[in-house]
C-alpha cells in the first residue's frame, strides 16, 4: 500500500501543471518512503528521511516556488517533445532493474545481518564510526566544500 | 469484563500501551491525551488573556460568567457558528487541507510525550527524533495555507514563516543532540532517543541534564528555549502573523472553525515543545529530589503536592467569591464562582484518595513544569518586542547556532572525561581486585 501510494504521489508530481502541487506530492512520496523504512525495521532511516526531506528540504523548496513568479510556467506545455530520448531512457532504467531484480542475488553481497527494531540507532552509530568512519568523514567533508562554494558563489566580496 | 481490557490492567504501571500492543488502551489513551490537550488550549485561551491584561493594568474579560471564566466557551460557539469564507481565486483543496495538516503534526507528537514512566501513548526507539521530525511538518501546513489564500498578507506570512522554521530547527536540533549525547553516560554507556530512556537516564545519573556539566546543560536549555519560541511563532517571534505588519500573517483569510483549528495548532505546539523541554532538560515526570528525598516520608509528603495544588485553587476562588460586589446583579456569577471552587475542592479530594494518589503524581508533576512554560510564552509576549526579520535571522544563524555547535563540541569533551574517569575507575577496581585475589593465594 505504501509503495502504491508513493508511485502515484510521484506520478502526480510529473503531472502536476501548477508546481506547488507538484511539491506537496514529491512530499507524499516522500513520507510513504519513510513509511517503507519503518517497515524495513529502520526506524531511525525513517525519522532523518522525516525531518531532512520532508521538513528541510521540501520547506525550501516551496518557499523558492513562491518566491519566483509562475504565472508564465502555467501556461506553458509541461511536457516537451523529446520522446525518442525518453523512451530510450526508461527503457536502459527499466532493463537495469530487471536485470538486478534476476540476478541481483549474485551481484549484490546478501547481507545475513538481521538488527533488531530496538537498538537500530545504535547500531546505526556504531557503524558509522566503526565500520564506515572514513566515508562519513570524507562526506562530511564533502559537504562543508558545498558550503563554502555556495557561500563564494553566491557572495561576491566576502 | 473482556480480557483484552483487563489484561493491561494488571501490567498497568509498567509499561505503556502502544509497547504492550494494546489497541484499545492505546485508543483510551489517545483520547485522553486529546481531550486533556484541547482543554488545556481552551484553559490557556483565558489565562493568556487574564495574565497580559493584568500586566497591561487592564481587567481582561470580565462579562461571560464570573472573572470572564466562560468566555472561552462563548467564543469557541462563536467561532463554530460563523460563516467559513473561502476566498475567490484560492486553491480550494489546499485551503482546506492546511488547517488539518498542522493539526495533524501538531496532535501525532503526543503519540510518544511520556506523561509519566507508563502514562505514554507508546514509548519510540527513535522518540525524539519523532518528535522532531513530524513538529517540522507543522510548517508545511502554515505555508500551503499561506500560499493557498492567494492573497499578499498570508504570503508574505507564508514566507517568513518558513525561513524563520527553518532557520531555528538547526539550533533546536543541535541542543536536543547534546543532551541526547549526555543520556550515554550512564553505566552501560548506549546513549538513548527514547522519551521514557532520557527521563530515566536522568534519574539513573542523579542529575537534570540542565544542571549536567553545569553550564553547559544549561546553555543547551537556553538555546532550544529560544529556538522553542520561534518554531511556535509566538511572540517576540511572531512574524508570521504579525498584526501590525501583516493583518494576521499566514491565517489573515481564514475565518470560523478553520481559524480556530489553526489556533488549536498553536497553542497545542506549545505545550508540545515544552514536553520535549521538560523532557530532554528538566527531569520529565519526575518529582524534584527523588534521589535525595526518599523513603516513604517523602513520598508520601510529594504525594500530596496534586491535591494541595486544586486546594490553593479553591481557596482563591472562594476568595474571590467573597469579594463579589454584594449587588443582586452579581448573584448568579457569585454563585457560580462558588460552583467552580466547590468543584476544586471535589477534584482535590479525589486526588487525596490512595489509589488515585500514586497514579497521578507523575503526570502532575510533569503538567506542572509545563505550565511554568505556558506561563513564561505569556510572560514573554507581555513584555518582549517583535523582532525585525532581519535580527531574527541574525539571531538564528550567527548566535544560537555558532553557541549550538560549541556547547555540542564541549559537551562531548566532558562526556568524554567522564567516560575517561569511569574507564580509569574501573580498571583500577579490577587491577585491585586481581591483587586482592593474589594476595590472598
Amino acid at each position: 500500500m505504501l509503495s502504491g501510494l508513493a508511485i502515484l504521489s510521484g506520478v502526480l508530481v510529473i503531472t502536476r501543471k501548477n508546481p506547488v502541487h507538484s511539491a506537496l506530492a514529491l512530499i507524499l512520496t516522500l513520507l510513504s518512503f519513510a513509511g517503507l523504512y519503518l517497515m524495513l525495521y529502520a526506524p531511525f532511516v525513517a525519522g532523518v528521511q522525516i525531518i531532512l526531506y520532508v521538513g528541510g528540504i521540501m520547506v525550501l523548496f516551496l518557499f523558492v516556488i513562491m518566491l519566483v513568479n509562475l504565472e508564465r510556467s502555467q501556461k506553458e506545455k509541461s511536457f516537451n517533445q523529446q520522446w525518442i530520448a525518453g523512451v530510450l531512457a526508461a527503457i536502459c532504467l527499466g532493463a537495469l532493474f530487471i536485470s538486478i531484480y534476476t540476478r541481483g542475488s549474485s551481484l549484490v553481497l546478501r547481507s545475513e545481518v538481521q538488527f533488531s527494531e530496538l537498538t537500530n540507532t545504535q547500531d546505526v552509530g556504531q557503524m558509522l564510526y566503526s565500520n564506515y568512519l572514513l566515508p562519513f568523514e570524507i562526506a562530511s567533508l564533502l559537504l562543508l566544500v558545498a558550503i563554502v562554494g555556495a557561500v563564494v558563489m553566491a557572495k561576491k566580496r566576502i | 469484563m473482556p480480557s483484552f481490557i483487563t489484561d493491561y490492567l494488571q501490567k498497568a504501571g509498567q509499561t505503556t500501551p502502544g509497547q504492550y500492543g494494546s489497541p484499545f488502551w492505546a485508543l483510551v489513551y489517545i483520547l485522553l491525551v486529546f481531550a486533556g490537550v484541547s482543554l488545556a488550549v481552551v484553559c490557556m485561551n483565558w489565562l493568556e488573556r487574564k495574565i497580559l491584561a493584568h500586566m497591561q493594568v487592564r481587567l481582561g474579560p470580565m462579562r461571560v460568567g464570573p472573572h470572564g471564566l466562560l468566555q472561552p466557551i462563548a467564543d469557541a460557539l462563536k467561532l463554530i457558528l460563523k460563516e467559513d469564507i473561502i476566498p475567490e481565486g484560492a486553491d480550494t483543496f489546499v485551503f482546506w487541507l492546511a488547517p488539518m495538516i498542522i493539526l495533524l503534526a501538531v496532535f501525532s507528537v503526543y503519540c510518544v510525550v511520556p506523561f509519566g514512566p507508563a502514562h505514554a501513548i507508546t514509548d519510540m526507539n527513535i522518540g525524539i527524533l519523532f518528535m522532531l521530525g513530524v513538529s517540522s511538518l507543522g510548517v508545511l501546513g502554515i505555508v500551503m495555507a499561506g500560499w493557498a489564500s492567494n492573497s499578499h498578507y498570508p504570503l508574505i506570512g507564508a514566507l517568513r514563516s518558513s525561513a524563520q522554521m527553518v532557520s531555528y530547527e538547526v539550533a533546536m536540533g543541535l541542543a536536543v543532540v547534546s543532551a541526547v549525547m549526555m543520556t550515554s553516560l550512564d553505566a552501560d554507556g548506549t546513549g538513548t532517543l527514547s522519551m521514557i530512556g532520557i527521563v530515566e537516564a536522568q534519574y539513573a545519573q542523579h542529575t537534570w541534564f540542565i544542571f549536567k556539566f553545569f553550564p553547559l546543560g544549561l546553555i543547551a536549555f537556553f538555546i532550544f528555549a529560544v529556538a522553542m519560541v520561534a518554531e511556535t511563532n509566538r511572540a517576540p517571534f511572531d512574524l508570521p502573523e504579525a498584526e501590525s505588519e501583516l493583518t494576521a500573517g499566514f491565517h489573515t483569510e481564514y475565518s470560523g472553525l478553520r481559524w480556530s483549528l489553526f489556533m488549536l495548532g498553536e497553542y497545542a505546539a506549545m505545550i508540545a515543545v515544552s514536553s520535549i523541554a521538560v523532557t530532554l532538560w528538566l527531569g520529565g515526570w519526575m518529582r524534584p529530589f527523588p534521589n535525595l528525598l526518599n523513603g516513604p516520608t517523602w513520598d508520601l509528603a510529594f504525594s500530596l503536592f496534586p491535591a494541595l495544588t486544586f486546594f490553593g485553587l479553591a481557596a482563591l476562588t472562594f476568595y474571590s467569591t467573597a469579594r463579589m460586589p454584594k449587588h443582586s446583579y452579581f448573584r448568579i456569577q457569585t454563585f457560580g464562582l462558588g460552583a467552580f471552587g466547590a468543584v476544586f475542592v471535589l477534584i482535590g479530594v479525589i486526588l487525596l484518595l490512595p489509589a488515585v494518589r500514586g497514579r497521578i503524581q507523575d503526570v502532575y508533576w510533569f503538567i506542572l513544569k509545563i505550565a511554568v512554560f505556558m506561563y513564561l510564552y505569556i510572560w514573554y509576549r507581555g513584555t518582549f518586542p517583535r523582532y525585525r526579520f532581519d535580527q531574527l535571522m541574525k539571531v538564528g544563524w550567527k548566535i544560537l547556532l555558532p553557541m549550538g555547535i560549541g556547547v555540542l563540541m564541549l559537551t562531548g569533551l566532558a562526556g568524554l572525561r567522564t567516560e575517561v574517569w569511569h574507564f580509569t575507575v574501573r580498571s583500577a577496581g579490577e587491577v585491585w581486585d586481581v591483587f586482592r585475589q593474589l594476595v590472598h593465594i
